[in-house]
């Protein structure tokens, strides 16, 4: 019984990052119906950014987080500027196509020598591990951390997109473009601002991973950006909690098909999720059924 | 319609690389005596340090026999040699290999470090006709798989099943550890096999091992498989992977309460080891630089001074890899793969790890030393003689 609990909590952190990540997939998806495939490398560089103002500047980790969060900011907005904008009204497909080109472009990009390098790097741990053990229940800060900030980052999500004006003018593109600038809304200004939140998300997934499990490299983001689109899609794509909901239940079955059913097959089972999903409800957990506007 | 567009741009893609590859075909000099020697050794990727020791080690064997990267002679047999990377990726080195043997014409290839990597490559040297010599992949396939001795492949160390039954016994005898946990990479030949010979050797003398788990090539997350093993309270965690897997392992196994000794191989054997989260952990391995042996010592103080850093076990490994073809050249006097062959298949070789003498599997007998991670560094416990 305490082992299953100790289970449930590993799961809990690790559909925690997934979060972060699902999340920019989510909007992304539901403001222009596109998957940002580069977004899993997002998680990457913002890890990297992290890594590198604190264990080559000198920066505290306090100010390496907001860092890193606005350097993918920018790296998100740009993508979307130079790769997808001018597909945007071409045929779904182009689009696509670009995002896995971004992809595979920041992958190899960022492993060449002059940029971070193709090695793997140990990320000092930016402070102490400390670990509490309640009645044989075990967690550490490590795990704590990584829950309040995701919390945190979730509500204020929540609030910003139901309860702002930048919020509901996302709301308005996400349902209409069209109908969002005949009312004034500036479209391209307000696509913009999601890859730059979806992005800073990631790179706080990506410096909370990091801290978690200690080692980076340039293709880290695949895996995790795989499991977070799984998640993204089991939730709904496109809906908000449905992403938080997603990514909690891929990191429950990511932990306990390991523990329970075998560590070798735990993607198999993941993946399996993502198949039945779309075999049986492909709007997801929390998705609206409805038809592909046109 | 946008389409046309793009498919110029796919095209224009694809076909570049194609021109520029097959533009550059053929090696250097094409001197009828010429050796022409390929290393294959990662030097980028998840086990970087091991391919810059064998780097630098086979620069300093070449050096002392008197052939530079511009070229020399080694008797009256001019040699050349070209350093590649692997990345520590089985299909990226048979891709050097194939070009090495193909294009840059070459007889003979040190490498790879990893026994994944040099199984996979020994496929491509022996239909070939070329002599590989590895210096530290350990696992039995290497130089026999479906019990077919692949000729031309040789090696400087001693192999898995001897090394996971030191494991074994140093955890039976010095530990008194009763019980023991293994967590190795399914995807790997050389963890797969370690885990195996440590836990058929540790049953054997009488502990019992009580969890078995694998992971992928690519996890990072262990918490699933630790809380397990955290429960069960085994005396050894045995790790047989490479520093930087065991590394991430043993700080997360320290994270859910697993006070269990850590065990691991040669793998273990870099600077860029966790040090802190090992600690107290102990490997089995190829040689330590304590050891007080003249030929040691002697090597650990001509390699500090022209590298500035103590030699590992991949290092001293690589320089006996090389200096068992260098003595094959130097004895045979001829760059034929078929003459070189079988001098390394019939010489005994005495080198810094011990002297090298191969069995009917081209599989050297040597000892191994048992070192343990203490205080940042590592301490060498004890010699294990077969």
């Amino acid at each position: 019984m305490i082992e299953a609990i100790n289970q449930i909590l590993n799961g809990l952190q690790l559909g925690s990052v997934y979060a972060l990540i699902a999340l920019g997939y989510t909007m992304v998806y539901g403001i222009i119906r596109l998957i940002n495939f580069a977004h899993g490398d997002v998680f990457m560089v913002g890890a990297f950014v992290a890594f590198f103002s604190t264990a080559s500047w000198g920066l505290p980790f306090y100010i390496a987080v907001p860092l890193s969060m606005a350097v993918c900011a920018v790296l998100g907005v740009t993508i979307e500027r130079l790769a997808y904008r001018p597909l945007r009204y071409q045929a779904r497909i182009a689009a696509l196509i670009s995002a896995i080109g971004v992809s595979l472009f920041i992958e190899y990009g960022t492993s060449l020598k002059f940029v971070f390098g193709p090695n793997f790097r140990v990320v000092p741990r930016p402070f102490n591990v400390a670990q509490w053990d309640v009645g044989g229940v075990q967690f550490s800060n490590i795990q704590v951390i990584v829950l309040v900030t995701v919390v945190v980052l979730l509500t204020a999500l929540q609030y910003m997109v139901t309860r702002t004006k930048m919020g509901k003018a996302m709301r308005a593109v996400s349902f209409d473009h069209d109908a969002a600038r005949l009312m004034g809304i500036n479209v391209d200004a307000i696509i913009s601002y999601t890859f730059a939140l979806g992005s800073a998300l990631a790179a706080a997934g990506g410096v909370l991973y990091s801290a978690a499990y200690p080692q980076i490299n340039p293709f880290m983001g695949i895996m995790p950006g795989l499991k977070a689109f799984t998640a993204a899609v089991l939730g709904g794509i496109g809906n908000i909690p449905g992403a938080m909901l997603g990514s909690l239940i891929m990191g429950e079955v990511d932990v306990l098909s390991a523990a329970y059913l075998s560590s070798r097959l735990r993607d198999v089972f993941s993946f399996s999720i993502l198949i039945l999903v779309l075999l049986i409800k492909p709007s997801g957990l929390l998705g609206k059924a409805g038809p592909e506007k046109v | 319609m946008r389409f046309p567009r793009l498919f110029a741009l796919v095209a224009i893609v694809v076909l570049i690389p194609a021109v520029a590859l097959s533009g550059c075909a053929g090696g250097g000099g094409k001197d009828k005596n010429t050796l022409r020697v390929g290393v294959v050794t990662p030097l980028t990727g998840d086990v970087k340090t091991f391919g810059e020791s064998t780097k630098n080690a086979f620069l300093l064997a070449m050096e002392q026999a008197g052939v530079t990267d511009k070229g020399g002679k080694i008797g009256n047999v001019p040699v050349e040699f070209t350093i590649m990377d692997d990345r520590n990726d089985a299909t990226e080195g048979v891709n050097v290999a194939t070009k090495l043997i193909s294009e840059t014409k070459v007889q003979a290839i040190i490498g790879s470090v990893t026994s994944k990597v040099t199984i996979a490559i020994s496929n491509v040297t022996n239909p070939a006709k070329v002599v590989q010599v590895t210096s530290t992949a350990t696992n039995p396939k290497v130089t026999v798989e479906d019990g077919k001795r692949k000729a031309f492949t040789f090696r400087a160390c001693f192999i898995d099943p001897f090394q996971g039954t030191v494991g074994a016994k140093f955890a039976l005898n010095n530990l008194k550890a009763k019980t023991a946990a293994t967590l190795y990479d399914q995807s790997n030949d050389y963890t797969v096999g370690l885990a195996q010979y440590f836990k058929e050797a540790f049953e054997k003398g009488g502990g019992k091992v009580v969890f078995e788990a694998s992971y992928g090539k690519d996890d990072t997350d262990f918490s699933a498989v630790l809380t397990k093993i955290a429960g069960l309270k085994p005396d050894i965690l045995y790790l047989p992977d490479y520093y930087q897997k065991v590394s991430l392992i043993g700080g997360q196994a320290r994270g859910k309460g697993i006070k269990a000794v850590f065990l691991g191989g040669d793998g273990w054997d870099s600077s860029d080891l966790d040090f802190k989260a090992m600690d107290g952990g102990y490997f089995t391995n190829h040689y330590s630089s304590d050891d007080p042996r003249p030929e040691v010592q002697t090597f650990v103080s001509t390699y500090k001074a022209k590298y500035g850093s103590v030699p590992d076990a991949l290092a001293t490994l690589a320089y006996d890899a090389t200096n068992m073809l260098i003595s094959a050249v130097k004895s045979t006097q001829s760059n034929d793969p078929e003459k070189l062959r079988e001098y390394l298949a019939s010489g005994t070789f005495s080198a810094v790890s011990g002297t090298i003498k191969n069995d009917a599997n081209g599989d050297p007998i040597k000892a191994a030393v048992i070192l343990q991670i203490k205080d940042g560094k590592q301490k060498y416990v004890a010699t294990v003689n077969p």
